[in-house]
């Protein structure tokens, strides 16, 4: 038996591990200055309201146009994030839309594929096929590209056919490449070209809070999920130690 | 004449059993079944298993209520699910971790089987039913992931069925057979869910219940190898026997408890368990023109995955691939050693389990990465102790330094 205790721990701190890692990549201090870009890290996070309120306030103003999340439905983002329904009808449902309908584009995509050469993805499932740190980067590396159709590039997404829409928030940025020893260039750092509206700190909670919103968005159920799973682990463990002093009972015969 | 120990019983009790055996079944089956009293940690995942096939059939009859097959519904139903279906996130994230719970607990049955001997006479066919539904297995988790349509979905079709086009003159119309179509397409998806939902469950239904009825034949072996048949009572009850039940049913309950919690820490805490219960690229719907990087099977693939990718030509790859698979079968016969158990195996044995276990694992890990530079050549390294385990059985078995093995169990209990 004691054995078999050993080698239960053993599994239970196997499947405790991806859980430890997650909650060590959280503890990790939010500096991003010296850090390089490709290691900037969200650090959001779904049970903040407040932070999830603004992220759709932010996304159906900035994103919608263009972008649909189309498994979405208004009403249940207003119950989930708690926006009476007053504000609601008035600020956030599209005109002509109901509260009960999906939320799509307004742009046809006919059109977006004339002028970007190319449909704006819907935005449903981006956190989850591409990660929260990979849509936070997208809106922080955008820069002044020249060559490039849109007249800017993005580090993380090289080449996209997205616009720096936000630009008038975030200001204007010049990217300084270095040479490597192979010829290539590789980034070093950014020159602001002209200030946004908004400060630097500014706009990276912008951006987190529209980043968490697209978490929530990628898996609403996830709010409920923790919630419930606490009480479902803390049955299990009562039933599995009072199944444990069953056994033992009927065990203690055999000797 | 003897005092009978089960009179009859009156009323509709009595009346259903002179029709249907239903108490002497539970007497033959349950209650006067005897089974070693020294199962380990290593005897639950038996029945585990069988909870996890319960639990999959559930959650799957569940989810086929609101799931559409079709190549432009199924990606939007399973979200639908996730969304819309009270509760169907729960139904959808059960089912997906039950398949990788499935291989976890189905690999620790086998490795148990593997290092106490337990395919060893009289229990060959109890070991190919337990092989034949592991293959099933494969085929029912296969054609399951194909169902959400994701875009590893898509490409882990693609990859797999193409394998079928390394067989000669055949490959390339067999290929086509398979799919339905000149690439995967809605005719895949359609035939994957027939036989995902009504054809494999049936068939590892019938599999299981032939794999029960050949184990309480020969009834089961035990950490010792030791047959506790072969000492029996004056009422012929083996002496290392406990019914089972009451003994191994409240046990089980216990294992039964300790997997649900670690089970339902996954599904509600980290349901994508880092990238391997769940891939980011199945969360993008299938497309053709865009090939996932790397394109990896789920992670109780990779093993043989790991070993196709290790040969420079694919049907030599196909060909070892099928033979990692099917050496198991071969176990029984393979096998000279005069006793069953590790314990009372010698040096050689262990170390040749030892490395067979080190290189599946390392295989399972080297399958994940992409195939390139030194992830290939330690997969090349892993297939040497892989291969070796199996081929070089029948020597090693026979000249191993084995120990004397006691006449009865050496209890725990």
């Amino acid at each position: 038996m004691r054995n078999c205790a050993a080698c239960l721990l053993a599994l239970l701190g196997l499947a405790a591990l991806p859980l430890a890692a997650g909650a060590a990549e959280e503890q990790k201090p939010a500096e991003q200055q010296p850090l390089a870009w490709e290691s900037w890290r969200a650090d959001n996070s779904v049970s903040d309201i407040a932070s999830l309120q603004r992220g759709a306030r932010n996304f159906l103003n900035y994103c919608n146009g263009c972008h649909a999340i189309k498994y979405m439905r208004y009403q249940r983002m207003a119950d989930d994030l708690k926006i009476p329904t007053s504000v609601l009808e008035k600020d956030l449902v599209a005109p002509g839309r109901n509260p009960l309908d999906y939320i799509t584009t307004s742009m046809p995509a006919a059109d977006a594929l004339n002028w970007f050469g190319k449909v704006p993805p819907d935005l449903s499932l981006i956190t989850r096929s591409k990660g929260t740190d990979y849509v936070y980067r997208l809106f922080k590396t955008f820069y002044v590209d020249p060559a490039s159709p849109t007249g800017t590039n993005n580090l993380a997404y090289p080449s996209t056919a997205m616009p720096a829409v936000l630009s008038d928030l975030s200001g204007v940025n010049e990217a300084v490449f270095k040479q490597t020893k192979d010829g290539g260039k590789e980034f070093d750092h950014f020159e602001p070209l002209v200030a946004g509206s908004m400060t630097a700190a500014q706009y990276d909670q912008f951006v987190r809070d529209t980043v968490n919103f697209l978490d929530y968005v990628g898996e609403p159920a996830q709010l409920e999920r923790q919630f419930i799973g606490i009480w479902v682990v803390l049955f299990l463990v009562l039933l599995t130690w009072l199944s444990m002093l069953l056994k033992n009972e009927y065990w203690k015969d055999l000797h | 004449m003897a005092h009978d120990p089960y009179p009859a019983r009156p009323g509709l009790w009595g009346w259903i059993n002179r029709r249907l055996p239903v108490d002497a079944f539970m007497r033959s089956q349950v209650t006067e079944y005897y089974a070693p009293r020294n199962f380990n940690f290593w005897y639950f995942f038996g029945s585990l298993a069988l909870l996890v096939l319960v639990m999959q059939l559930v959650t799957g009859i569940f989810l086929a209520m609101f799931y559409k097959v079709g190549e432009n519904n199924s990606f939007d139903s399973v979200e639908f699910i996730m969304r819309e279906v009270n509760f169907g996130w729960l139904l959808r994230y059960l089912h997906s971790t039950g398949a990788s719970a499935f291989f976890l607990v189905i690999y620790l049955h086998m490795f148990r089987g593997i290092m106490y001997g337990s395919y060893k006479s009289p229990r060959e066919l109890l070991w190919l039913f337990g092989m034949i539904i592991y293959l099933a297995l494969m085929a029912e988790a296969f054609m399951g992931y194909v169902l959400p349509w994701g875009n590893m979905s898509f490409w882990a079709a693609t990859v797999i069925i193409n394998l079928f086009g390394a067989i000669p003159v055949i490959g390339s119309t067999l290929v086509e057979w398979i799919r339905g179509d000149y690439g995967i397409a809605d005719a895949t998806l359609n035939r994957f869910f027939s036989l995902h939902v009504v054809a494999l469950p049936l068939l590892l239904l019938l599999l299981v219940a032939l794999h029960l009825v050949a184990l309480h034949e020969v009834g089961s072996n035990n950490p010792d190898g030791v047959e506790i048949k072969a000492r029996k009572n004056a009422n012929g009850i083996p002496l290392d026997g406990i019914p089972f039940h009451p003994y191994y049913t409240v046990k089980d309950l216990f294992g039964t408890g300790v997997f649900l919690t670690l089970f339902s820490i996954v599904v509600f805490f980290v349901p994508t368990f880092g990238d391997l219960f769940l891939e980011k690229a199945n969360f993008e719907p299938a497309n053709p023109l865009s090939t996932p990087d790397p394109i990896s099977p789920s992670w109780y693939f990779t093993p043989y995955y790991a070993i196709l990718r290790s040969f420079p030509d694919k049907g030599a790859g196909a060909v070892a691939m099928l033979i990692a698979v099917s050496a198991f079968f071969f176990l029984p016969w393979l096998d000279r050693s005069p006793v069953k158990s590790v314990r009372y195996r010698g040096w050689i044995y262990k170390t040749f389990l030892t490395l067979f276990v080190l290189s599946f694992v390392g295989l399972m890990y080297l399958g994940l990465q992409p195939a390139q530079g030194i992830y290939v050549m330690l997969s090349r390294i892993c297939c040497v102790p892989y291969f070796a385990f199996f081929i070089l059985m029948p020597f090693y078995s026979r000249w191993d330094p084995v120990k004397p093995v006691p006449d009865r169990v050496t209890s725990h209990a």
